[in-house]
């Protein structure tokens, strides 16, 4: 009987594993702090900040008064705090480059997502022209219109 | 037996007493927020409009449906984002569902003076190119509660 929890265990270590390796290639970090859901939740769904380069973060920060034709203006305090947290987990922040940088030229600062090379390549080959028209989709940055769970970083729908 | 009995009625006047100031407590927590605000855009009103007869329900509703034509192109009218009813969920330009305005439908709604304050100032420069007036305000919130 002492053999059972052994094989529990491996078999844990081994979900854990597969778990691991599938998630670091296909999902993205759902954003964890409340002030970033908060704010930056209301208009839209809280993209996820590995989608951007560091400089386009600080960009988007700098601007919020004129924010892609709203205002988005906020206390400093909870600009400088939500700059932070967006640079850190940028799409540069880690000890490799995420997927969104492939492609980016060096002196490209893309404000939109929806702009990166990364993004168009993705949704040019398997997105029909008719899918941006339908009005339940309404705007290109309303993932959660196509990827039902974005909000938790997964965009691999098939 | 004297002694116990003693303290089980002390304990349950103190259970009685302690449950009805909380009761109260939560009452009065439960009002209060929505008509602080209302209550603080009435004292504003107050002090440049000596004859200031009270916020209504008729005036907040023109400001929801008005288009002013003097804001951003693409942001004409409240209704713009929040549909044509306040019973109604509204949409984003992104295509994001907003609550509806209506109390009625949405109850923690217009309780956080800092939230409430920090809409006003984005949708009101964006609709109308300027700021809303204390009186806009206790306007639009007055119609909302009575819908
Ligand atoms: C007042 C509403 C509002 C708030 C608050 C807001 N945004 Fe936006 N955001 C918009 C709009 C409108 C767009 C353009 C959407 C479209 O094109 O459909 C946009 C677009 C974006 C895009 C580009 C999406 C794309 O097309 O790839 C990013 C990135 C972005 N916002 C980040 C943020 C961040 C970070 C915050 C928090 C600091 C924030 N937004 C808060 C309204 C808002
Ligand atoms: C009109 C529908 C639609 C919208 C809106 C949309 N996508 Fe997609 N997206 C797709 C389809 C279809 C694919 C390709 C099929 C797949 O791999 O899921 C895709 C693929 C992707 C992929 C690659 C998935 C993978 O397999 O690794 C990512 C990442 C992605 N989208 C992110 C986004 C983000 C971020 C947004 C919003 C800024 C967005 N998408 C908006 C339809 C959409
Ligand atoms: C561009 C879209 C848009 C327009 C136009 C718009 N709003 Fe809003 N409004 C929002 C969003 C998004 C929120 C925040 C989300 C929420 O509270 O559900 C909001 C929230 C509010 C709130 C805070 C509600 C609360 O729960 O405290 C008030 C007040 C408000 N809006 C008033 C107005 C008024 C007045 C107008 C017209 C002058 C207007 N809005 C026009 C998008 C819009």
């Amino acid at each position: 009987m002492p053999k059972t929890p052994i094989k529990y265990l491996v078999a844990i270590f081994a979900i854990f594993l597969t778990g691991t390796t599938v998630q670091a290639d296909e999902r993205y970090d759902p954003v964890r702090n409340q002030v970033v859901i908060d704010e930056c939740g209301a208009c839209h769904m809280v993209f996820q900040p590995q989608m951007l380069p560091k400089k386009s973060w600080v960009k988007i920060m700098n601007d919020l008064s004129d924010h892609f034709g709203e205002d988005a203006s906020l206390d400093a305090s909870s600009v400088k705090l939500i700059t932070k947290y967006l640079q850190e987990n940028s799409a540069d922040s880690g000890w490799r480059d995420g997927k969104f940088m492939r492609g980016l030229s060096k002196n490209s600062t893309p404000l939109r997502i929806t702009k990166t090379p990364y993004w168009v390549r993705e949704h040019n080959e398997e997105v029909p022209q008719r899918a941006w028209s339908d009005p339940k989709v309404k705007s290109r940055a309303n993932c959660p219109a196509c990827h039902r769970r974005a909000n938790s970083g997964d965009y691999d729908d098939d | 037996m004297k002694p116990h009995a003693n303290s089980f009625t002390l304990s349950t006047l103190a259970v009685i007493i302690f449950t009805s100031w909380i009761l109260a407590g939560a009452n009065v927590a439960f009002a209060s927020p929505r008509q602080n605000i209302l209550a603080d855009y009435a004292a504003r009103v107050k002090i440049q409009t000596p004859g200031f007869e009270g916020f209504s329900t008729d005036r907040g509703k023109k400001l929801f449906l008005s288009k002013p034509g003097t804001g951003k192109p693409d942001i004409p009218s409240c209704t713009t984002c929040h549909s044509n009813n306040p019973a109604n969920p509204g949409q984003t330009r992104a295509g994001k569902a907003i609550e509806p305005m209506a109390v009625s439908r949405s109850p923690a709604r217009y309780t956080d003076f800092k939230k409430v304050e920090k809409w006003f100032r984005r949708n009101c420069k964006s609709v109308t190119g300027r700021i809303c007036t204390s009186l806009e305000k206790g306007d639009f919130l007055t119609f909302m509660i009575n819908q």
